[in-house]
């Protein structure tokens, strides 16, 4: 199921692509990917931001940080790291 | 292997952050643990020991991790602690309504080769939600021993001690699942596996230093680079340089892996329930309704302080000050008077600094401990996040600087939940801006003596002083410690029902950690001040400390200060309430507060009353914080910047207010 889902994520182009902070409040997406340094790529794939998981935005504001949920789990977001998560909505 | 009689257990406590961890630690322990700092590193490391079953077992709390990776002083201490100390068994504590996520832990553990048993902890919290989770499935899947856990309420301690026990004394049970690699990876795992294995540090499992590298861990690759030789180096950077998406590809094998090992273990509902983290959230994460709940909660901090803390002051300075000091005076009878104006002046008024802290610190404590333990605090440093950008911090330094209304000192050894060296250290450096209750008190004391409306020039200062430190953390932040921003990635955890307990343990280190960090320091240079104020001549004017606020003087009449007053600023070194007890005794032939309110009426212009609170507000932070900061960034050149950076500050700022009210009360 798993590599099913990044098998046809990896399939489709980058351009349905766009950054966590264009997710409206209540929206869900699927991660496409992470962009930024090895550490920070790390530290948000360890907390379950893997391409092909969903991820339910709680709150966003349009400025300031932002709340999702991923795994069960409610991660607050600085803009600035939101913008380097890439997401394909559904 | 045959079955071992041993007396103790060496026992590893690894978990990630909310899967209540220090609940579980704190009930097998209580108070046996101690606390204290991982070697060479400023992280708190906490150990204890507990009886079972005719054995002691000796446990380690590793602090709580999300993975194993190279990102963090936590995650280093951690990987390196089960490594080099190989403890006879790892207890990895999971949180069962965030399973996947908290299950990632045990697939970094697991390849470390150490015997594991999962303690599965809030299950009462998993059921509320609607999942189930069959236990026993899970353990097969996992091929570790997985225990039930309601830890807030004591359940499934003793089955975990039970467990331990069993693997540790007889492991030939023991047959654990580790993740398997991602078939495109697998291959060139192997391969780098080859190029490293006879290189490797024997203690270190080649499989996981080959992942390691793959993944592209900073300290691993250190580590292993200069052992392999150039040659091989190369190709092996040759195959991280093609896979340079493996960090994240190999946590999406983890969480494979993972969704396999619980897909057959757990029952989820197709719609989770509205809970009561959702209803809650809706206000304390509010833009407006958030910030109102946080202001509110702080007052009312405030509010509790004042009501229950000074009372309690006033009680603790006449019953144990007071009677020590009448204790001593009648044991001292015979000798003479300097040491009798020793002991009680000196050492047992240093005592009364210290205890005076007490109360204030204790309510402080609580409220942090209580907002901690329910889950609000990552709210608060959500909501405050907007504006802790402004000084390049973000919401977790919230935190250590609320705190630090209280007393600097905890907010500066509170500044370790910040995880970036560079935020740390800002928070560190601004932390004595907060106006903290020893200079309020002074305030309160002062501002009625001068001015008609007191309340109003407390608002003031208390602004003033805020002000100052937001410009101060500007111009740190842009000027002197040029950076990148800090990531701010937070988790908010589920809200719950305080645990009396945990929280009770919590008050009660920090206010240790404190008494053993200021307490100390205080008391020493209460003695020092002492000596200083009483030789020679035996009284203060005479004495070497009115020399050095003669000495002193010059800067003083800028703003209209005498000796004095630039004594008593120098006094609020040791502790900054200090300052009005040296008021008392420079300016009061009698004891009584009226009669020092006349001479400091008569003595002191308003306008440079005003100079002095702001200088005394922004002055040099006392000497307990000071060594809380060289502790905390371990060297001297931080706390020597705090020093000379607060004395320009606070100067300019003392000039700058004279001259203005000067101005203002010509015109």
């Amino acid at each position: 199921m798993d590599r099913q889902n990044q098998d046809t994520i990896s399939s489709l182009s980058t351009n349905h692509a766009f950054s966590l902070v264009e997710l409206k409040s209540g929206q869900t997406a699927r991660i496409h990917s992470l962009r930024g340094g090895t550490g920070f790529r790390s530290r948000l794939a360890a907390l379950g931001f893997t391409p092909g998981t969903g991820v339910k935005m709680l709150q966003n504001l349009g400025h300031g940080p932002l709340i999702v949920t991923v795994r069960d789990t409610r991660i607050a977001l600085g803009r600035g790291e939101a913008y380097k998560v890439w997401v394909l909505s559904g | 292997m045959a079955e071992q009689h041993k007396d103790s257990i060496r026992v590893a406590l690894a978990g990630q952050p909310n899967v209540g961890k220090s609940t579980v630690f704190n009930l097998l322990t209580g108070l046996s643990q101690h606390v204290g700092n991982w070697p060479g590193k400023t992280v708190e490391q906490k150990a204890g020991t507990c009886e079972f079953d005719s054995l002691t077992f000796d446990l380690v709390d590793l602090p709580g991790t999300y993975s194993l990776s190279a990102n963090s002083p936590e995650e280093l201490i951690a990987r390196e602690y089960i490594i080099r100390e190989k403890p006879d068994v790892v207890v990895a504590i999971v949180n069962a309504a965030t399973l996947e996520r908290s299950l990632y832990l045990v697939a970094e553990l697991l390849p470390l080769g150490v015997p594991l048993v999962i303690g599965l902890n809030m299950i009462d919290v998993a059921e509320q939600q609607g999942l189930s989770i069959e236990t026993h499935v899970l353990e097969a899947a996992l091929g570790v021993p997985v225990v039930p856990m309601v830890a807030t309420k004591g359940r499934g301690v003793r089955e975990l001690l039970t467990r331990i026990q069993d693997i540790a004394c007889d492991g030939a049970g023991y047959q654990p699942n580790p993740p398997d690699i991602r078939a495109d990876h697998k291959q060139v795992l192997q391969r780098i596996e080859e190029l490293i294995d006879s290189y490797t540090p024997q203690e270190y499992p080649p499989t996981w230093v080959a992942l390691k590298v793959l993944e592209g861990d900073e300290q691993i690759t250190q580590m292993m680079r200069p052992r392999v030789p150039q040659g091989t180096w190369k190709e092996i950077a040759g195959i991280i340089g093609q896979h340079e998406d493996a960090c994240v590809a190999v946590a999406s094998g983890r969480y494979s892996w993972i969704a396999r090992m619980v897909r057959a273990a757990v029952v989820k509902p197709k719609v989770g329930p509205i809970t009561l983290t959702d209803r809650l959230d809706r206000w304390a994460t509010h833009p407006l309704w958030g910030l109102v709940i946080l202001v509110a909660i702080l007052a009312l901090t405030f509010a509790l302080t004042y009501a229950l803390g000074s009372p309690l002051q006033k009680l603790m300075d006449r019953y144990i000050i007071g009677g020590l000091a009448s204790l001593a005076t009648r044991f001292l009878g015979g000798a003479p008077a300097w040491l009798l104006s020793l002991v009680v002046d000196g050492a047992i008024h240093g005592v009364g600094t210290v205890l005076t802290f007490f109360p204030i610190l204790l309510i402080f404590f609580a409220v942090l401990g209580i907002l901690e333990d329910v889950g609000y605090m990552a709210r608060a440093a959500y909501v405050m996040d907007r504006f802790m950008h402004l000084m390049g911090l973000h919401g977790k330094s919230f935190l250590p600087l609320f705190l630090g209304f209280g007393c600097n000192v905890p907010a500066v050894l509170g500044s370790r939940v910040v995880e970036s060296p560079r935020a740390r250290l800002l928070t560190i450096l601004v932390a004595p801006l907060v106006p903290c209750t020893a200079r309020m008190a002074v305030i309160a004391f002062l501002a009625p003596v001068f001015f008609r409306a007191p309340t109003l020039i407390s608002w003031g200062l208390l602004t003033l002083n805020l002000g100052v430190l937001v410009l101060a953390g500007l111009l740190l932040h842009k000027v002197i410690l040029r950076g990148e921003r800090v990531a701010f990635i937070m988790e908010l955890p589920l809200y719950h029902l305080p645990n009396w307990h945990t929280i009770a343990i919590g008050v009660w280190q920090r206010l240790v950690s404190f008494l053993e960090k200021a307490g100390t320091i205080i008391l020493g240079v209460s003695l020092v001040t002492w000596t200083l104020s009483q030789f020679p001549g035996g009284t203060l004017e005479t004495s070497w400390m009115a020399a050095l606020g003669h000495w002193l003087e010059p800067i003083g009449s800028l703003m209209g200060l005498d000796w004095r007053m630039m004594v008593a600023l120098l006094s609020s070194l040791i502790a900054k309430e200090n300052a009005v007890a040296t008021l008392g005794v420079l300016f009061g032939q009698t004891k009584s507060e009226a009669s020092i309110a006349v001479a400091l009426r008569a003595a002191v212009a308003p306008s440079a009353a005003l100079a002095f609170l702001v200088m005394q507000m922004l002055f040099i932070p006392c000497v307990a914080t000071v060594s809380a900061i060289k502790q905390e960034t371990n060297t001297w050149r931080w706390p020597a910047f705090a020093v000379l950076f607060l004395l320009i500050v606070s100067l300019a700022a003392g000039l700058a207010t004279y001259r203005l009210a000067m101005l203002f009360a010509l015109s």
